[in-house]
C-alpha cells in the first residue's frame, strides 16, 4: 500500500468538484423520454450497489440518481479514476486488474456491501449477473439481487436444462443434443447425427464467447478443443453442447418484464442481426421482419417461458428467425441486455427503474396494452477495435480526445468513459453505445450517419468506419440482413468505404482546401515588429493530391471561407469554418452538408480525413514538391510474409512451434487472448521457423514480433 | 565597363525559365542603352558572356551530374532551395565567384564554374526574412575551396547585421584538397562566424549528403542539426580510415548516418525521410523561431480556445505512483492543437525538449518523461535539456517545464562519465535563464532534480504543483531507511513519511510552488500567465561571459 499516494484523499475531493460538472454535462443527454414517472414517495432501496464497470454500471446510476436512491461503486485498482467511480455516491476498491481478482471477486464485492451497507445489488450485464452462487450468497446476507432469483437464473442459464423448460413450457425450439458433451470424438459423432451444420456452444456461454459452428468434422474437432478453452477461462466451465445450426438466420429477441406476482409482459422485439462472430453490433428495434403476428406470437411464448421459470426482473428471450419466419428459441438472458437502451426508446420505459421496482416486490405498473411501439432506435456498439481485422480484433489505447456527438437531436450515448481513459487489455473494449432515434427508421438511420460522422474518438483504433458502412449499405437500408450480413457482404473482409468518383473528388478538394488553409494561416504573424513580406497570394493553387497512389493535379482558388476546387475538369465548391485546431470539420461540399474529420496534418503535406466514417490517407504537395518528389529513394518495406505479429494487445496462450520445425502455409503457430477470446496465429507461406520471441504467459502489444520464419 | 545595375544580380531567379526571361529584358534594356549611349561594338559580347555564365551557374556541375544526384535520391543545390523559400523570394549572391586555385590543373576553364560549389543568397520563409546557403554536390563533390567559404561568410556577415537567421544546406564531400590550406581557412572562418553568431540569430544545419572532417564542425556549432534518412552522413573519418587506425569494420551509415546520430551520439536533432520532407519540415520548423536574439518569439494565428480545459489531464497520471505514463500525453493536451515539434524524439528520451505554441506564442517545451528510466536525469538527458533550455534563453522563448523527476541516476557508469558535471549544465541553464518560466510539477520532484528543474529557487516565474505532486528529498522507502536506520516498525515510519511529504503540501506552504491547480486547467493557467510575463525583463551581472560547465 506504501506504492499508493497519500495525496489519494486529496483526488477525491478534486473528483468531487468534477463530478458536479460532469452530471451537468451529461443531464438532458437522453433522448428517449421515459413515459414512466419517477413517483418519490414510493418506498424504494436508499443505497444501491452496482457490481459492475463501464458504461452499464454509469447507465444503472443515472436511473439510481432519478429515483433518489444512492450509489455504491465498485472497481479494480486500474479503474480507481474511472468515469462509474466519479459518478457513485461512495465508491471500494474490489481488487487488482483482472477481473477474477476484482470484479469477479465475490468476497471482496461482498465486504464492500457489508462496509457500505448497501441493500440492493443490480450487477449490470455480465461479470456475477447470471451468477447463481452470487445471487445465492447476496440472497444468505438479506440482500436484495436486482434481477431473477436463483432457480430461474440456474434454470436459464445453462443451455440444456433451458431448453428442455422450454419446450416444456410449449417454445419452438431447435433440434439439438440434449447433453454435455463429452470430448471432441463424441461431439463429431453426435454431430454426424444432427446433421452439419452444427454448432457447438458453451453450456455456460453468452454473448458468443465459447461458440463455434462446424461444418465438417475436423471443425468440430477444433471448434470443440476452442470452445472448451475459451468457456473455461471465461466462465470456469468447460461444458459443451451441440445443436442443429440455422443457416442464415435473423437473431431477434424478446424483452421481457415480470414481477415477483406472476405478472409478465413482452416489451416487443430486437432485431440484432447484425454481428461478428457471434457478437452484435449494430441493434435496432423494431425489426424490419416481424409482422404484427409473429411478433406476437414470439411475445407470448417469450412471457409463457418466462412464466414457466417464475421469472422476475427484466430478461431477454432470444429466437433464431429463419427467412420463412420460422422462429427458434435459443437461450434466454437473466439479466439487462447491453441493448436494453433501443427498447426504452421505442416504449418509453426506463428498464432499470422497472428492474429496482420488481426487486422492491412491486407489481408491474403496465398492461400488454400500455406497450407501445413508438418511433424507431438503432444502437450501434462502438468498440475499440481494428474493423479492417476479421471484423474487428480489440485495440487498446488512451484515448487522448473524446467528444460524443450529443449536440445532435434524438442521440443517446451510453458510455463509462471520457477523454483521457484508459482503453486496456483488462476489460471490453466498448467505448460507447451510439443510440439514435427517429419517428421512422431512415429517420434514424439519417441521425446514425450524422452521429457517426460527428463521433471524435483519437487515440485508439475504433470501428466507426465499419458501423457508418453498415448502416448505409442498400442491404441493411432495405432490411435484408441475417446473421451472415457481414461475412456475406464483405467476404474478402471489411476493407472501408468505397469511394465513388464523386465522393474522390469531394475528398481531394477538401484536403486540397485544408492544405491552402493551413498555409495561408502559417504566413500570418501576429504583433511581429519587423514586417514579414507574404508572398501576394496566388489566384490559382496549383497542387497535387496523392490518394491511394493515385496522383490528381488541382487548381484551387479562394474567395474568403469558400473554394473552388477543379479537378480534372470538374469543379467542386468547398466552405466552411477552417478551424483548423477542431476536432470536426464541418463543411458544405457542391451544397451538401458534411462533417468530416482531420485526423492527421503534417508539415510535409500528409493529411489524414475520416469521410464517410472511413479514413483516408493523403498527401497534398505544391506542383513544384511533387515534381521533385519523383527523385526521392523509395523506401522498401518490410517483408511481413515471413514476419509473425501480433495483430493486437493480449496474452500468448500457447506456442506450437520451436526454431527450426517446418511449418505449413495456414498452419497455426501460436494462440493469443485478448479480452477472452482466443485467436489461433498462423504461418502466412510454407517456411522453417528462424526465431520465436514469444512463449506462453507473455503479455505481447499490437505489432509485438512473435515468430520470424525463414 | 557595362553598366548593368547591381540590382540585376540580386534579382536573378532561382528558375531557369524566369532568369532566361530576365536576361532577355537585360538584353533589351542594353541594346538600347547602346543605342542612346553609342558604346563600343564589344559590348554585346560581354552581354553574352554574363548570359552564359549565369546559364552555367543554373546548371552547376552539368546535367549529367545533375543525374547523378538525382539518381542518389538527392535534390540539387538549387531544387531544395526552391523548395525550401517561397516562390520567387530567393535573392543570390555571388554567382560569378570562381574558385582560384591555379594548381593540379585547377586553373584550366572546364574546371571553373561560376558561382563555384555553393549557391548563396538570402530569400523568405512564409514572408520571413532568412539567409541560406545551399552546397552544390554536382561541382568538385561540393568540396569547399576558399571562394565557396567566402560566399558562405559573406551571408553569415550580412545576417548578423540584418539580424536573420541563417540555414545552411550541407552536401560536401569536404575540404577542396587541391587549395590546400586555403581550404582549411575557409573552414575556419565559417567556425568562427558561427561562434560569433552562435546566440544573436539562429543557425540551422540540414545535412543532406555527406559531410565529414573538418566541416562537421559547422553543424556542430550551429543551433540546430538535422539529417536526412539514408543519404546523409556525418563523421570526423570514414570507414576506410577507421579500418586503417582502428582495424574497426563498420559502414557509413553505421558510424554516422541518420539513425546513428539521432538515437546514439546525439549530435543530430532530428532526422527526415528523404529532401522533401526535410525541406517542408525545415519551414513548418523555422516558423518557431524568431528572426534573431533582438526579436520576440514569433505569435502566430491560434484557432485553438486558449481557456480550453483538458479533462484528461485529470487521469492522466497514475495513482500508484511506481507506474509510467506518457508525458506526451500531457505536453499533447496542453499545446495549441496538439502540435509539437519535438528536438531529438530518439536521444536521452528520459527527457523530452521540443517546441510548440500557446495561444499562438512559441515556447519550449521541457519535460522529464516517466515513460523512459522513470524520467530520471542522467548524462545524455541533462546535457539535451541544457542544449535547449539555453537557446530558448538566446532567442526569448518562453520555457515550460513538466516535472516528474524520480532524481539522478546513480551508478559507477554515470558516475565515472561525470554526471556531476553533465547534471550541473541542466542547473546551470535553468539558473542562468531570464526568459520567462513556467514549471509543472505533475508527480515526482525529488532531490537535487527538484531544484534542477526550472525549480522557485532557480527564478521560476510561475510554479505549479498538481495534486498528485510530491516534492521530497527522496521516496519514501529510502528516506524511512536513513531516518529510522536499524528501527523496527519502517514500515509505520513509511506510511508517516508518505503522508508527510508525498503531497503537494510542503511546497505549497512555503511558497516554492505558487498554486497547486487541477490538472484540467493548465492549459488556461499557462496561457494566462505567458501573456502577463511577456513584458517580463530581467537581465544577469555584466559579464564578459559566464562559464558553464561543459
Amino acid at each position: 500500500m506504501a506504492a499508493y499516494r497519500s495525496a489519494a484523499g486529496f483526488q477525491r475531493v478534486l473528483h468531487a468538484v468534477k463530478h458536479v460538472c460532469l452530471s451537468k454535462q451529461r443531464c438532458g443527454v437522453i433522448i428517449c423520454r421515459y413515459s414512466t414517472v419517477y413517483d418519490p414517495t414510493e418506498k424504494t432501496f436508499d443505497k444501491i450497489l452496482i457490481a459492475n464497470r463501464g458504461e452499464i454500471a454509469c447507465r444503472v446510476i443515472k436511473t439510481c440518481k432519478k429515483m433518489g436512491i444512492k450509489t455504491v461503486a465498485v472497481h479494480s485498482d486500474v479503474d480507481s479514476s474511472a468515469v462509474h467511480v466519479k459518478m457513485a455516491d461512495e465508491a471500494v476498491c474490489v481488487g487488482p486488474a483482472p477481473t477474477n481478482k476484482s470484479y469477479l471477486n465475490m468476497d471482496a464485492i461482498m465486504n464492500a456491501i457489508k462496509q457500505t451497507g448497501a441493500q440492493a445489488v443490480h450487477p449490470g450485464y455480465g461479470f456475477l449477473s447470471e451468477n447463481k452462487e452470487f445471487a445465492k450468497r447476496l440472497a444468505a446476507e438479506g440482500v436484495s439481487f436486482i434481477g431473477p432469483d436463483t432457480h430461474a437464473i440456474q434454470a436459464m442459464g445453462d443451455k440444456i436444462e433451458s431448453k428442455l423448460i422450454a419446450k416444456a413450457a410449449k417454445v419452438n425450439t431447435i433440434p439439438g443434443y440434449d447433453g454435455v458433451v463429452k470430448d471432441a470424438e463424441e461431439a463429431v459423432k453426435i454431430a454426424g447425427e444432427i446433421g452439419y451444420p452444427v454448432m457447438i456452444k458453451a453450456s455456460a456461454g453468452g454473448g458468443g464467447k465459447g461458440m463455434r459452428i462446424a461444418w465438417n468434422d475436423e471443425e468440430t474437432r477444433e471448434g470443440f478443443r476452442f470452445s472448451s478453452q475459451e468457456a473455461a477461462s471465461s466462465f470456469g466451465d468447460d461444458r459443451l453442447l451441440i445443436e442443429k445450426f440455422i443457416d442464415n438466420p435473423r437473431h431477434i429477441e424478446i424483452q421481457v418484464l415480470a414481477d415477483k406476482h406472476g405478472n409478465a409482459l413482452w416489451l416487443n422485439e430486437r432485431e440484432c442481426s447484425i454481428q461478428r462472430r457471434n457478437q452484435k453490433v449494430v441493434e435496432e428495434a423494431p425489426s424490419t421482419f416481424l409482422d404484427p403476428d409473429t411478433r406476437r406470437a414470439m411475445g407470448e411464448q417469450a412471457v409463457s417461458l418466462a412464466k414457466a421459470v417464475k421469472y422476475s426482473s427484466a430478461g431477454t428471450v432470444e429466437f433464431l428467425v429463419d427467412s420463412k419466419k420460422n422462429f427458434y428459441f435459443l437461450e434466454m438472458n437473466t439479466r439487462l441486455q447491453v441493448e436494453h437502451p433501443i427498447t426504452e426508446c421505442i416504449t418509453g420505459l426506463d428498464l432499470v427503474q422497472q428492474m429496482i421496482r420488481i426487486a422492491m416486490g412491486y407489481k408491474l405498473q403496465h398492461k400488454q396494452s400500455d406497450i407501445p411501439i413508438n418511433g424507431w432506435a438503432i444502437e450501434s456498439r462502438v468498440y475499440a477495435e481494428d474493423p479492417y481485422k476479421s471484423f474487428g480484433l480489440p485495440s487498446i489505447g488512451r484515448l487522448s480526445q473524446y467528444q460524443e456527438p450529443l449536440d445532435l437531436h434524438n442521440v443517446r450515448v451510453d458510455s463509462g468513459i471520457e477523454e483521457g481513459s484508459d482503453i486496456s487489455i483488462y476489460y471490453d473494449p466498448m467505448i460507447s453505445k451510439l443510440v439514435t432515434y427517429g419517428k421512422t427508421r431512415e429517420e434514424a438511420l439519417k441521425k446514425m450517419e450524422e452521429a457517426l460522422d460527428n463521433y471524435v474518438i483519437r487515440g485508439v483504433t475504433h470501428n466507426i468506419p465499419l458501423l457508418r458502412e453498415i448502416i448505409v449499405h442498400p442491404r441493411f437500408v432495405s432490411g435484408d440482413i441475417s446473421t451472415k450480413f457481414l461475412p456475406e457482404v464483405y467476404p474478402d473482409g471489411f476493407k472501408g468505404h468505397m469511394l465513388t468518383a464523386g465522393e474522390r473528388r469531394e475528398l481531394l478538394a477538401t484536403a486540397a482546401a485544408l492544405y491552402v488553409a493551413a498555409q495561408l494561416r502559417s504566413q500570418k504573424f501576429l504583433g511581429d515588429l519587423r514586417v514579414s513580406v507574404v508572398p501576394a497570394e496566388s489566384r490559382q493553387w496549383e497542387l497535387c493530391v496523392e490518394l491511394d497512389k493515385g496522383l490528381h493535379m488541382l487548381g484551387v482558388s479562394r474567395s474568403g471561407n469558400n473554394y473552388t476546387v477543379e479537378i480534372d475538369g470538374e469543379k467542386v465548391e468547398v466552405s466552411g469554418e477552417w478551424n483548423l485546431a477542431s476536432a470536426l470539420l464541418p463543411l458544405t461540399i457542391n451544397g451538401k452538408h458534411r462533417t468530416l474529420q482531420c485526423l492527421l496534418r503534417t508539415a510535409a503535406g500528409e493529411i489524414t480525413l475520416q469521410y464517410l466514417g472511413t479514413s483516408f490517407k493523403l498527401r497534398v504537395l505544391s506542383k513544384l514538391a511533387a515534381s521533385l518528389s519523383k527523385h526521392m529513394p523509395e523506401k522498401v518495406p518490410e517483408d511481413t510474409s515471413s514476419i509473425l505479429r501480433s495483430p493486437m494487445p493480449g496474452s500468448v496462450v500457447a506456442v506450437s512451434v520451436k526454431p527450426g520445425d517446418n511449418v505449413a502455409e495456414g498452419q497455426e503457430i501460436c494462440v493469443i487472448e485478448a479480452m477472452k477470446m482466443q485467436n489461433s496465429m498462423t504461418a502466412a507461406k510454407a517456411a522453417k521457423v528462424k526465431s520465436v520471441h514469444c512463449k506462453a504467459g507473455d503479455t505481447v502489444g499490437e505489432g509485438d514480433l512473435l515468430v520470424e520464419l525463414e | 565597363m557595362v553598366d548593368i545595375s547591381t540590382d540585376y544580380i540580386y534579382q536573378v531567379r532561382l528558375t531557369t525559365h524566369i532568369s532566361a526571361v530576365i536576361g532577355s529584358l537585360t538584353h533589351a534594356l542594353f541594346t538600347n542603352r547602346v543605342n542612346a549611349r553609342g558604346y563600343s561594338v564589344n559590348h554585346p559580347s560581354v552581354q553574352e558572356r554574363i548570359e552564359k555564365k549565369r546559364q552555367a551557374a543554373l546548371t552547376g556541375g552539368g546535367q549529367l551530374r545533375i543525374a547523378a544526384q538525382h539518381k542518389r535520391g538527392k535534390l540539387t543545390a538549387r531544387e531544395r532551395l526552391e523548395l525550401l523559400l517561397d516562390p520567387d523570394s530567393f535573392v543570390e549572391y555571388d554567382m560569378f565567384v570562381e574558385h582560384r586555385c591555379s594548381d593540379f590543373g585547377m586553373e584550366a576553364d572546364h574546371n571553373k564554374y561560376p558561382g563555384d560549389s555553393v549557391v548563396t543568397g538570402q530569400g523568405r520563409i512564409n514572408g520571413r526574412l532568412v539567409y541560406v546557403f545551399s552546397q552544390d554536390f554536382t561541382v568538385f563533390g561540393g568540396s569547399l575551396s576558399g571562394a565557396h567559404a567566402q560566399k558562405i561568410c559573406k551571408i553569415m556577415d550580412q545576417a548578423m547585421m540584418v539580424g536573420a537567421p541563417v540555414i545552411g544546406l550541407n552536401d560536401s564531400g569536404g575540404a577542396r584538397i587541391q587549395e590546400g590550406v586555403e581550404s582549411l581557412a575557409g573552414y575556419a572562418d565559417i567556425f568562427l562566424r558561427n561562434v560569433m553568431s552562435s546566440g544573436v540569430v539562429p543557425q540551422i544545419s540540414l545535412i543532406m549528403g555527406p559531410c565529414a572532417g573538418g566541416a562537421v564542425y559547422s553543424p556542430a556549432l550551429t543551433d540546430f542539426t538535422f539529417m536526412v534518412k539514408d543519404t546523409s552522413y556525418l563523421f570526423i573519418t570514414g570507414p576506410d580510415v577507421v579500418k586503417s587506425v582502428t582495424n574497426e569494420d563498420v559502414s557509413q551509415e553505421e558510424l554516422g548516418g541518420a539513425k546513428t546520430h539521432t538515437t546514439v551520439s546525439g549530435v543530430a536533432h532530428r532526422a527526415f525521410e528523404n529532401d522533401v520532407d526535410a525541406l517542408l519540415n525545415l519551414r513548418d520548423f523555422f516558423n518557431f523561431l524568431p528572426l534573431s536574439n533582438k526579436d520576440p518569439a514569433p505569435v502566430t494565428e491560434c484557432h485553438d480556445p486558449r481557456d480550453r480545459l483538458v479533462p484528461g489531464l485529470d487521469t492522466v497520471v497514475p495513482f500508484e505512483s511506481t507506474k509510467a505514463y506518457d508525458m506526451l500525453d500531457i505536453v499533447h493536451g496542453v499545446l495549441d492543437e496538439r502540435e509539437f515539434f519535438e528536438i531529438m524524439p530518439n536521444y536521452a528520451k528520459n527527457i523530452v525538449v521540443g517546441f510548440a505554441r500557446m495561444n499562438g506564442r512559441t515556447v519550449g517545451i521541457v519535460g522529464n518523461q516517466p515513460k523512459v528510466a522513470s524520467g530520471c536525469l542522467d548524462i545524455n538527458s541533462s546535457v539535451k535539456g541544457a542544449r535547449f533550455v539555453r537557446f530558448c534563453d538566446a532567442f526569448n522563448i518562453p520555457i515550460i517545464t513538466f516535472v516528474d523527476v524520480p532524481g539522478f541516476l546513480p551508478g559507477t557508469a554515470q558516475e565515472y562519465g561525470g554526471i556531476i558535471r553533465h547534471g550541473a549544465k541542466l542547473l546551470y541553464a535553468f539558473a542562468e535563464a531570464t526568459v520567462p518560466k513556467i514549471t509543472v510539477i505533475t508527480r515526482k520532484a525529488y532531490g537535487g532534480a527538484y531544484d534542477v528543474m526550472s525549480s522557485k529557487h532557480l527564478r521560476g516565474d510561475v510554479n505549479y504543483a498538481w495534486p498528485s505532486a510530491e516534492v521530497a528529498v527522496m521516496g519514501a522507502k529510502g528516506a524511512v531507511q536513513i531516518i529510522f536506520r536499524g528501527k523496527e516498525n519502517q514500515a509505520e515510519a513509511e506510511a508517516e513519511y508518505v503522508e508527510k511529504f508525498a503531497n503537494p503540501f510542503p511546497a505549497a506552504v512555503r511558497g516554492f510552488v505558487d498554486d497547486i491547480i487541477q490538472p484540467s486547467t493548465t492549459r488556461k493557467r499557462i496561457c494566462r500567465d505567458l501573456e502577463v510575463l511577456a513584458s517580463k525583463k530581467q537581465t544577469n551581472p555584466w559579464k564578459k561571459h559566464a562559464n558553464i560547465p561543459l
